[in-house]
């Protein structure tokens, strides 16, 4: 399967999305998808005063979002994490946030312990 | 490493944490101090999640001129993931256009958000529309972290430092993960993915200005899943939206 998708320059994919050697959709369906969102903010966020109330909601919500990420990917793992028990993914979440605390909110010191902690997890409790 | 922090100058620390100096500098070196940002925490957890991406795209059938083609254009894993999903299978260009775009809203609040620290660059404003093509969760926070600590007029030049690093990271270990796809046992995967996620939360906590940032956290985290559960898709949406109402609400009360 990896020698039929390299050096070919032809790819695996079905239908429209070789047009341009598939560079094409992916310009259409990846960054004229997603791009004006970020000039959309780029246009309202210049002339927004950072002290005002609109300014605090907006950062409140792009915190929760990033948040939301955060707690989705931890909760409903996919791909590899998903093999990881609930206990070790939430266990090794929780000790990382500690350490980082402990160690005057270094973030080396979190992810490092945190990862450990779930390498610690998945090979003692599953 | 730990411990030390940034007003540690000759530390190897001080490289890659955010210095504590607003001392003039040229636009190169603003340019390079930035760049630096390549070799801090966030953004070598991002790679160690974008080896997954990697092996991933390369499973979905893509080339690897496809796989590098993406980072490129959307700067943002989760949109990556989505868009070589709906490819592998044969989706409409409508339908993986819309599923992108609605990942990417996230993105015009955390520009909003960004926005200050960069308008002061004295130049163009269409700069500004070229360089906030970096904001993705990794590169936003290590500007809200470092940005702070520069001089005005070159914090745009130093977020373009920023992100223009990070990329050049990401491309390299997107490569390294599609080449090597199947080499790594899943356990190491699966600890490589994990830190990403927890490296996003710890450096949000750290970056938050206010109580409201820090009730934010906490309400995305608690509404995230369920959200997930009801309304698919627009989960991030409905999250920020909720979450971001309530601690606006809780940080006005306590303002008041």
């Amino acid at each position: 399967m990896a020698a039929r998708t390299m050096g070919t320059g032809m790819s695996g994919l079905p239908g429209v999305w070789n047009m341009w050697g598939g560079y094409l959709p992916f310009f259409i369906a990846g960054f004229l998808a997603s791009e004006p969102w970020r000039w959309a903010g780029a246009l309202i966020g210049r002339d927004l005063d950072p002290q005002s109330e609109v300014f605090i909601w907006v950062r409140a919500v792009s915190s929760a979002i990033v948040a939301g990420l955060v707690a989705r990917i931890v909760v409903f793992p996919t791909g590899a994490m998903a093999m990881l028990s609930s206990p070790t993914r939430f266990g090794a979440a929780a000790i990382g946030i500690a350490t980082f605390f402990a160690f005057r909110k270094n973030l080396g010191a979190g992810v490092v312990f945190g990862t450990l902690a779930l390498l610690v997890g998945h090979f003692s409790i599953g | 490493m730990f411990g030390l922090r940034a007003n540690a100058p000759f530390s190897r620390t001080a490289m890659t944490e955010p210095l504590d100096t607003r001392e003039p500098m040229t636009r190169m070196r603003a340019f390079w101090c930035g760049a630096l940002a390549m070799f801090g925490v966030p953004a070598l957890v991002l790679y160690a999640g974008i080896l997954g991406y990697g092996a991933f795209a390369r499973e979905a059938g893509l080339t690897l001129g496809q796989t590098l083609a993406l980072p490129i254009f959307l700067q943002a894993l989760p949109a990556q993931v989505v868009l070589a999903d709906h490819a592998a299978r044969g989706a409409s260009l409508a339908a993986a256009a819309l599923a992108v775009s609605l990942t990417a809203v996230r993105f015009l609040p955390m520009t909003v958000v960004l926005m200050p620290w960069i308008k002061g660059h004295g130049g163009p404003r269409w700069h500004e529309l070229l360089v906030v093509h970096f904001v993705a969760v990794t590169v936003w926070i290590e500007g809200l972290r470092r940005l702070p600590n520069i001089q005005t007029e070159m914090r745009l030049v130093y977020y373009l430092g920023i992100g223009i690093g990070i990329l050049t990271g990401t491309l390299i270990s997107t490569a390294l993960g599609y080449l090597a796809a199947g080499m790594v046992p899943q356990w190491m995967a699966a600890a490589l993915l994990f830190t990403m996620p927890l490296t996003f939360l710890l450096a949000m906590i750290e970056t938050a200005r206010a109580r409201t940032d820090l009730f934010a956290i906490v309400a995305g985290v608690v509404i995230a899943p369920f959200a997930y559960l009801w309304v698919p898709g627009f989960d991030l949406l409905v999250t920020g939206l909720a979450g971001g109402t309530i601690a606006w609400l809780l940080g006005r009360w306590g303002r008041a």
